[in-house]
């Protein structure tokens, strides 16, 4: 049995996230009191988690390639704000707000992607450069236009049965967009070459270009990707609280990073999994939003993250440690 | 006697100002081993760099079975059967041995509309490939790349490269990192993929490595070929003796800049001029 369990759980990249899942439900039901039927049925922790996962799942992706993109914490506001400022303040139909939006999304996508595969500098600086720059972009476009910071959005009920509404009056509808986009990538990087592709830019870049790989396509594609995944909630959450605000969002630079390393992907690349981003995203959920369901003061829910990303980090060091000395004792264990 | 598969004729590589290759004239045969001897900075690397098609050569022309090629990219050579292993072998440390067997060239099985990457015929051809260079040591498919010897890694990537029909393998120092045992199971790779036909070119700085498994010798000393010799035309001391004449040329070569150092700049005067003066 135990065999079975190591070898086939623990050497894989998600052992962590979902170990740490347990351990830190269990230790919410130990020590806060946590009734765990009402924890699981809550919504605030899956929304919590979908709106997070919508923009880990690429944001791992690119982490697995070899970069990092925080440029999503200031393209979040960037989404709602165009959405609002489209069809909200000009009227403009719903679909031509959510083009501009989306497309606002690709086009920084692009920049950031054009940029890193031109340059030589990291990644993280250059989307440290767009995200504060679309900050600004973003505060100025709105004050300029609108004269305001927060523009109302009145969209209409089939938008708002896609993109933005309450299933049993507290579940959001953005949960099956995050389910939808986790299988999506799951079989794409799981069972396509494309994720082939992925792993190995992770591990090397040179040795992936000149095994065939287009990795300039594969990276600038990956941050279309991120980039448009955080308009996307952004915009959904505009359409949900038919509201958009020009602050928020740089919550998700780190959360979304805690997410993707808690859920096993190797920060430096070449490691990680599906799975593991999904799971690392339900656990930080869980921490975040589940403390409420606890006699444990709200307060100590940071420390709570901190010391979990820790072990968990420390639990996927181990475990990777684990695969790489791994040798077949298949025989053996059949016998046993 | 038929063309050889690969020929370099009047190779010359120059990076701006400085000149690395210099009148390079190499060939080599199907079924062959060339090793390349050389000290570090000789030049090895830009020449094999050169042949992989990462460098084009300034002038001089290269050949593949009598014929004139020129290589813009290393997928050039590649596509025509060019093969570079390098010091440690398999890159992606972190990827299982099925997957980066096949990097770049998935295996792929439909399912309805979809292509999927089919992980079972991968790891199935990929440790077939490898156990029939004798690693039977390798017989799963889902090991990570980085739980592997540095030896067995050799293997692999030289497996591997001949899977996908290398004709010319070049092996970058495949000995250099290895233990003694290791190094002899390297060196048996190296001569079963000679029994298959392929020519091989195999970097080194071990004399004794490449006197096991070599046909045919260059030295290679500051970026020109000093010695081109078959097998039993040079003994071991004579190799070595070679390889260590490039390293007192070396140290000749220090000592003309010890003088000019200290000569503002002028080189030592032949004793004739001196006289004259």
């Amino acid at each position: 049995m135990y065999e079975v369990f190591a070898g086939t759980l623990l050497k894989r990249p998600e052992a962590g996230a979902v170990l740490s899942l347990v351990a830190v439900i269990l230790f919410f039901v130990i020590f806060g009191g946590v009734d765990l039927a009402n924890l699981l049925g809550a919504a605030s922790w899956v929304n919590f988690a979908a709106n997070l996962g919508i923009v880990a799942i690429p944001v791992g992706l690119l982490m697995i390639a070899g970069e990092l993109d925080i440029s999503i914490g200031a393209m979040i506001p960037a989404g709602s704000m165009t959405i609002s400022i489209v069809s909200g303040y000009y009227e403009l139909p719903i679909v031509v707000g959510i083009l501009c939006t989306l497309g606002l999304g690709v086009l920084v996508g692009l920049i950031n992607g054009l940029l890193t595969v031109r340059t030589s500098v990291p990644s993280l600086i250059i989307t440290l450069a767009t995200l504060v720059a679309m900050q600004g972009l973003v505060l100025s476009a709105s004050v300029l236009l609108t004269g305001k910071a927060s523009v109302p959005l009145a969209a209409p009920e089939w938008t708002k049965a896609i993109f933005g509404q309450l299933i049993g009056g507290s579940f959001q509808i953005i949960i099956f967009w995050w389910l939808a986009v986790a299988v999506l990538a799951w079989v794409v990087v799981h069972h396509t070459r494309y994720g082939n592709w992925l792993f190995a830019m992770g591990g090397d870049k040179e040795s992936a270009r000149n095994a065939g790989i287009p990795t300039t396509k594969m990276t600038i594609w990956l941050f279309v990707l991120s980039a448009t995944a955080a308009t996307f909630v952004g915009m959904c959450g505009a359409i949900l609280f038919n509201s958009a605000q020009v602050s928020g969002g740089m919550n998700y630079i780190f959360n979304a990073i805690v997410s993707v390393v808690v859920g096993g992907v190797l920060l430096t690349g070449g490691f990680g999994s599906i799975i593991g981003i999904f799971f690392g995203t339900l656990t930080f959920a869980v921490v975040n939003q589940g403390i409420y369901f606890t006699d444990i003061d709200r307060n100590w829910s940071s420390l709570i993250i901190g010391v979990m990303l820790l072990l968990a980090v420390l639990m996927n060091n181990s475990f990777r440690s684990m695969a790489l000395n791994y040798a077949p004792r298949k025989k053996s264990t059949s016998k046993a | 006697m038929t063309e050889p598969v690969l020929e370099l004729r009047n190779v010359n590589k120059s990076f701006g100002p400085i000149d690395v290759l210099h009148d390079i004239n190499l060939t080599i045969n199907a079924g062959e081993v060339l090793c390349l001897l050389g000290d570090n900075g000789a030049g090895k690397s830009t020449l094999i760099r050169t042949l992989a098609g990462v460098h084009k050569p300034t002038t001089g022309q290269m050949f593949m079975d009598g014929e004139a090629v020129s290589f813009d990219k290393p997928k050039d050579a590649a596509d025509r059967g060019i093969a570079t292993v390098h010091q440690f072998g398999g890159t992606f440390p972190l990827m299982t041995i099925g997957r980066s067997f096949f990097v770049g060239c998935e295996p792929t099985r439909k399912i309805g509309p979809f292509k999927v990457f089919d992980r079972k015929t991968a790891n199935e051809t990929a440790v077939k490939a490898v156990q029939e260079f004798g690693i039977t040591r390798i017989d799963d498919g889902d090991r990570l790349i980085g739980g592997l010897s540095g030896g067995e890694r050799q293997s692999l990537a030289i497996a591997r490269a001949v899977h996908f029909g290398a004709r010319v393998l070049i092996l970058d120092e495949p000995t250099a990192a290895l233990g003694v045992k290791q190094a002899s199971h390297v060196l048996r790779i190296v001569l079963e993929a000679r029994k298959r036909g392929i020519a091989v070119i195999f970097i080194t700085h071990q004399v004794t490595h490449a006197m096991a498994v070599g046909d045919h010798f260059a030295v290679l000393i500051r970026g020109a070929v000093a010695a081109n010799f078959m097998r039993g035309e040079k003994s071991r001391e004579e190799i070595t003796d070679l390889m260590a004449g490039g390293e007192a040329l070396a140290d000749l070569d220090t000592a003309m800049e010890d003088y000019k150092d200290s000569h503002d700049g002028h080189p030592p005067q032949p004793a004739s001029r001196a006289t004259v003066a």
